[in-house]
């Protein structure tokens, strides 16, 4: 092995000096974070394709007017908003127990939450067109056989509306896991946030951005093979023309 | 409401402004002549060439933007002499340079796969009828499927456009003070999130809004044989509604 690949690899390795162990606990916070994002992603972006699909207009302009901003708006700017507007809101909360100074949001809550707020738009315009794909026939033989809502929503619509959303469910997946790299800003120990540590205090910026760029690629990697099989289960039954 | 405040914001942000055009401009036209090379190769270059265009872009829509701005803008500083030597270092220590790179190297690939799509929809027999009346080569790129390809990319391309405008906002954590980084700096003095975000949240969506109509403009222009013909499409979609 060439002497620059041995350094490397205990540069990035487990053993004393490597930061292997760092950077995968980061990566591991990297997914939490996505994860985490995403499901209050989903359940937002549930509520807004909802509002969109609404009979009532002022719904669904509200709903019109959340996905147009949402995805105008660069995601940074929304950290931001998160990341310095929940500081101000604690802070005068605190104001009022008496305490003084700067209160930090918690950097694992403001990434959910831009996360979150963000995918749901994208979210919403996945699970509405997944929606309208849905045969009508299916929603009135379950209405015809006296289904109320809630069980309706439970064993016939979502079951279906997955059906045809699991494909951009993977792509706003893609989305999330990229801009949880943004919540680095917040000083939150992700996965680039570790690797920025790691870099000012080795002096190797190159070994260790790469090194990211790799760890990302595995998640990206591994992940489409798990939507691909989730597509396969969803669409167990189906017959395809194309 | 605090209508001096919004003023003021608005007044510092648009400073910013031209630095976020700048930024699009250059990655978007640069990235969009690497796109329609990658995509060439990846479709005309054998199994080498298309082998090279998935790697390419899988590497570079798998992993973040911000990552590959690090890599280029801390990274390519491990080169430093090499680098010297060959004269590129004045350009890869400016943040702007860097950011301008980065940006153009990702929309490159995602501006790929559309202009890629665009050509696989290049129909079989429009080729075969330019064949036919003789024209092969060159001719036949730059008169048939380019057009062709052009029209069928547009409107996911309008799309990539938009996504850029709002990359650009990334080049703010390598020092850049385009509009996210005077809205980061003002936030960060004044504490007032909420109207610096309505404030510079207006400015991308009025850029974006432009920047889509410029697209349905182009669109509209590169496709006269859909205007005139008497089944509208307009009125198929009215009957439905």
């Amino acid at each position: 092995m060439p002497p620059a690949l041995t350094d490397y690899f205990s540069l990035v390795g487990f053993g004393p000096g490597g930061w292997g162990a760092a950077l995968l606990t980061a990566t591991a916070m990297t997914l939490a974070v996505s994860v985490c994002g995403f499901a209050a992603g989903s359940a937002l972006g549930a509520l807004v394709a909802w509002a969109k699909l609404s009979r009532r207009r002022a719904l669904r302009v509200l709903g019109d007017a959340y996905t147009t901003v949402l995805r105008g708006v660069p995601d940074l700017l929304v950290i931001y908003l998160f990341y310095f507007g929940g500081s101000a809101v604690l802070g005068s909360v605190a104001g009022i127990f008496g305490a003084g100074g700067f209160i930090g949001m918690p950097a694992f809550l403001t990434g959910m939450l831009a996360i979150g707020v963000v995918s749901a738009a994208y979210q919403a315009e996945v699970f509405r067109g997944a929606y309208r794909s849905v045969a009508k026939g299916e929603l009135e033989a379950a209405r015809a056989v006296g289904m109320r809502p809630w069980p309706m929503a439970r064993r016939i619509v979502v079951p279906l509306v997955l059906r045809y959303a699991v494909p951009g469910l993977g792509n706003t997946w893609q989305l999330v896991l990229k801009e949880s790299a943004l919540i680095s800003v917040t000083g939150l120990v992700e996965l680039l946030r570790q690797s920025q540590i790691a870099a000012g205090s080795t002096r190797k910026p190159l070994d260790f951005y790469l090194t990211a760029v790799l760890l990302y690629l595995a998640i990206t990697w591994v992940s489409t093979l798990l939507f691909r099989r989730a597509e396969t289960r969803v669409s167990r039954g189906v017959r395809r023309a194309v | 409401m605090d209508l001096p405040f919004l003023w003021n914001t608005f007044v510092v942000l648009l400073g910013g402004l031209p630095l976020t055009l700048e930024l699009a401009a250059i990655s978007i036209l640069a990235g969009c002549l690497l796109a329609l090379a990658i995509a060439f190769l990846g479709s005309f270059a054998g199994p080498l060439g298309s082998g090279f265009a998935s790697a390419y872009v899988f590497v570079f829509r798998g992993s973040p933007l911000l990552v590959q701005i690090f890599l280029i803008y801390y990274g390519l500083g491990q080169f430093r002499p090499t680098l010297q030597q060959i004269g590129l270092w004045p350009f890869l220590r400016d943040p702007f340079w860097c950011a301008a790179l980065a940006l153009t190297l990702n929309t490159a690939a995602y501006g790929s796969e559309i202009f890629r799509g665009g050509l696989r929809a290049v129909p079989a027999r429009e080729v075969e009828a330019a064949r036919a009346c003789g024209m092969s080569g060159f001719l036949l790129l730059r008169r048939i499927i380019v057009p062709i390809a052009l029209r069928q990319a547009l409107p996911a391309y309008g799309n990539e456009i938009i996504l850029m405008v709002k990359a650009t906002a990334l080049a703010s954590i390598i020092t850049l003070m385009e509009v996210t980084g005077l809205a980061q700096k003002l936030i960060s003095e004044t504490f007032r999130a909420v109207e610096v975000f309505v404030v510079a949240g207006a400015i991308y969506l009025a850029l974006n809004f432009i920047l889509t109509r410029i697209v349905l403009a182009v669109e509209h222009r590169l496709s006269p044989h859909l205007r005139d013909s008497r089944v509208r499409e307009i009125d198929v979609r009215s009957a439905h509604a």
